[in-house]
């Protein structure tokens, strides 16, 4: 990522020093939290949707390899090309592969995550191809230079001001920061785009088995132009995010743009049955589906298989109060929030990203409000039981635990500990308040006051009063 | 009706004046206290740390400590979640799964158990202070208890609770988590503190002596004229006189 520090407390403090962020972020999180919230309301059992949902996404997952074979039979029935990609390499490869068969120059992308996820455009302006991106979001971080700080929403950590900012030096005059003017201006930037672009590149929200087909969910109809224009359409998706016939992708649609910002549907739902075929107005002349693995397969069967439920809906990110004060990048990774603290270690393992697992206070936002029921806390704490035993936590962690384990699971150690509590703490204590602390305790006091134990403790005053009073009646 | 009383590490220790608070509510509602002296920590921050072995000796011996009780107390949502998370944590032991559904199945939060077992939503508390309300993400979230303290809360004679803006945002304890990640967890109580400013309370109170630990330790070390009180020191404000009992002035 360009200008990001390298560790995870570095990113932290460029995330908590920056006050556009530090506005931006909430302000937005407010809003698609309330719209997640006001659409489960009007819902009236989102419950039931959501056991629903699970449901379709869990038994999708048990059969995987079944609907993936149903799938690509029928997207070449359409016409169609399935590539299946086991690396981000392979998949970058498929495209660049295409892009040279095809003579191409230049590519027009609508938003994909996974396309972020392989760093295509990375590879693509490598090969001397012009990448742009055509969401809106999407075209202001590729200016800013950065990459997309949220799922659904990739310039959320962006004011309107810093975007008029961007978009005046593009436009080689002063926009003012109006929404109108701005959006009238990208539109008229990318529209040129569109139609000089040779390859077109989407992800895919869904895929559905039964007919061969690609749906793309959006709002602002350039998923439908980066289809329909360019002679190529290559779409991108992660192998686990099918569903098996149009019954399921009711369910699932209906639960991916309620949890993502609160709308009943989007204001576009694209779906490709493959290439042109004849008599068609418009559409590509040539479909390339890719399939990429890139390691979900490794966690099909483990203990975090839930994980590939996610249909990347956003909605951990906008509950999370972790996310809200540090926003995406931070994270480091390409998913953020608490989704992305839980695929990321998994694609790239703990090494690099330890901390991730522990960015979360386990407050469950997350997995209360996750639509296909994936329980994000709990797979947080699976990471760290993961890391502890393959050695990620420092020997003083260790044997803290190690120590509060004995104690706990022994009552009269811990019974003396407890009573010994106050008197121990005397040397840090001033006025019953301990406002520095040793060891773990300083991380506490840094910057909040701890109390000091009491004098008695519960236990020592029932053994006096109860039992006293047991005697005296 | 008998209950066992579970205190809490934290109240154990630090808010000692909490526990006795909830355990004499509990006698004016007509209970059998009693407190098994072999009780320890619940375990959670060995558990949320991934430490699940040390977690398990701890479990087993919670769960034959409490294995007598009628019903299972405490005056914490996150503490109660965690007795209930056993069953998580015996999947595949099948022996201990049992006796641990069983643990979770008698305990209860303090507010939880005033509501929806003795029935009761008036427990004729008084305390004159206008109050806001901290909701705690583990009991609403993982215990699902909602409505029980608002309940209680709403009886007691005096007090007026304003809603809190943002009620849903944790307030950055997370246990362990409000010692590694302080910078993160630093914005989240400066965030929830000044919510609580916007509801010009005098009193904040609370049903987990963590999240006040924390929320409270940050007023203290800001020095603002908050006073922070868990819900059992609030509904046994009816013999005393006027005015807060702060939770640390409170636990001599």
């Amino acid at each position: 990522m360009s200008g990001q520090p390298i560790t995870f407390f570095g990113r932290v403090e460029k995330a908590l020093g920056d006050e556009q962020l530090r506005k931006a972020v909430p302000f937005t999180q407010d809003r698609l939290r309330a719209g997640r919230f006001q659409a489960a309301d009007e819902l009236g059992n989102i419950e039931e949707w959501r056991d629903l949902a699970a449901q379709i996404r869990a038994h999708t997952l048990e059969n995987l390899d079944s609907y993936l074979e149903q799938l690509a039979l029928n997207v070449e029935k359409n016409g169609g090309y399935v590539h299946f990609a086991s690396t981000a390499a392979d998949a970058v490869n498929h495209v660049l592969r295409i892009a040279q068969e095809k003579n191409a120059r230049s590519v027009v992308k609508s938003k994909s995550m996974v396309s972020e996820e392989i760093h295509l455009n990375k590879h693509l302006e490598a090969q001397g191809l012009r990448v742009i991106e055509s969401d809106l979001g999407e075209y202001i971080i590729q200016l800013a230079k950065e990459t997309p700080s949220h799922l659904i929403a990739p310039a959320i950590h962006k004011t309107r001001a810093q975007v008029a900012e961007l978009f005046s030096e593009v436009a080689g005059r002063a926009l003012s920061d109006e929404t109108e003017v701005l959006c009238q201006f990208a539109r008229e930037e990318l529209r040129r785009e569109f139609l000089e672009a040779d390859i077109g590149i989407s992800g895919c929200n869904f895929a559905v088995a039964e007919s061969g087909s690609i749906v793309l969910i959006s709002n602002e109809g350039n998923a439908r132009l980066t289809t329909t224009l360019p002679k190529v359409h290559i779409a991108i998706m992660g192998m686990e995010r099918l569903v098996p016939t149009w019954s399921e992708l009711d369910i699932v649609v209906s639960m991916l743009t309620r949890s993502a910002t609160g709308q009943k549907i989007s204001v576009y739902m694209t779906v490709m049955s493959g290439p042109r075929r004849r008599g068609d107005i418009d559409g590509p002349e040539e479909f390339h589906l890719i399939v990429l693995d890139n390691g979900r397969s490794d966690i099909l069967g483990t203990a975090y298989q839930e994980v590939l439920k996610c249909i990347r809906c956003g909605a951990c990110l906008n509950v999370c109060p972790v996310y809200r004060h540090i926003g995406g990048h931070a994270y480091g990774g390409v998913y953020s929030g608490p989704i992305g603290a839980v695929l990321t270690p998994l694609f790239e393992g703990y090494e690099e990203w330890k901390e991730l697992p522990y960015s979360s206070s386990l407050c469950g936002a997350c997995t209360e409000v996750c639509p296909v029921k994936i329980p994000l806390h709990d797979l947080l704490i699976e990471h760290r039981k993961d890391e502890v035993e393959q050695g990620h936590v420092s020997w003083q962690e260790k044997f803290a635990f190690k120590v509060f384990g004995y104690l706990t699971s022994h009552p009269s150690l811990y019974d003396k500990a407890v009573r010994t509590g106050h008197v121990a703490t005397g040397w840090l204590a001033k006025e019953g308040v301990i406002e520095k602390g040793p060891g773990l305790l300083a991380g506490w006091t840094s910057i909040r006051d701890l109390p000091r134990p009491a004098k008695q403790s519960f236990r020592e005053w029932w053994k006096q009063e109860k039992e006293g009073r047991g005697r005296d009646n | 009706m008998k209950i066992s009383f579970f205190v809490t590490c934290l109240a154990d220790v630090f808010y000692p004046g909490v526990a006795k608070d909830a355990v004499e509510v509990l006698e004016r509602l007509g209970c059998e206290v009693e407190f098994p002296q072999a009780q320890t920590c619940c375990g959670q921050p060995a558990y949320n740390s991934g430490y699940h072995k040390e977690t398990k000796n701890i479990a087993r011996h919670m769960i034959e400590t409490f294995a007598g009780a009628e019903y299972v107390v405490t005056p914490s949502g996150s503490c109660a979640a965690m007795l209930h998370d056993y069953v998580k944590l015996f999947e595949d032991e099948p022996e201990w799964l049992e006796k641990a559904r069983v643990l979770a199945a008698k305990t209860y939060e303090f507010t939880q158990f005033i509501v929806e077992v003795l029935r009761v939503e008036d427990v004729g508390a008084a305390f004159r202070a206008n109050a806001t309300y901290h909701r705690s993400c583990h009991m609403t979230r993982l215990l699902g208890v909602k409505e029980a303290p608002m309940k209680l809360l709403e009886h007691v004679e005096g007090l007026r609770v304003t809603p809190l803006p943002n009620a849903h945002d944790c307030c950055g304890f997370g246990g362990t988590f409000s010692v590694k990640m302080v910078p993160i967890s630093e914005q989240m109580v400066d965030e929830k503190i000044r919510h609580i400013e916007e509801t010009d309370a005098e009193v904040l109170i609370g049903a987990d002596c963590g999240c006040l630990m924390n929320i409270g330790g940050r007023i203290n070390r800001k020095g603002k004229p908050i006073k922070v009180m868990h819900i059992a020191q609030v509904l046994n404000h009816s013999k005393r006189e006027g005015g807060g009992s702060y939770a640390d002035e409170n636990r001599e």
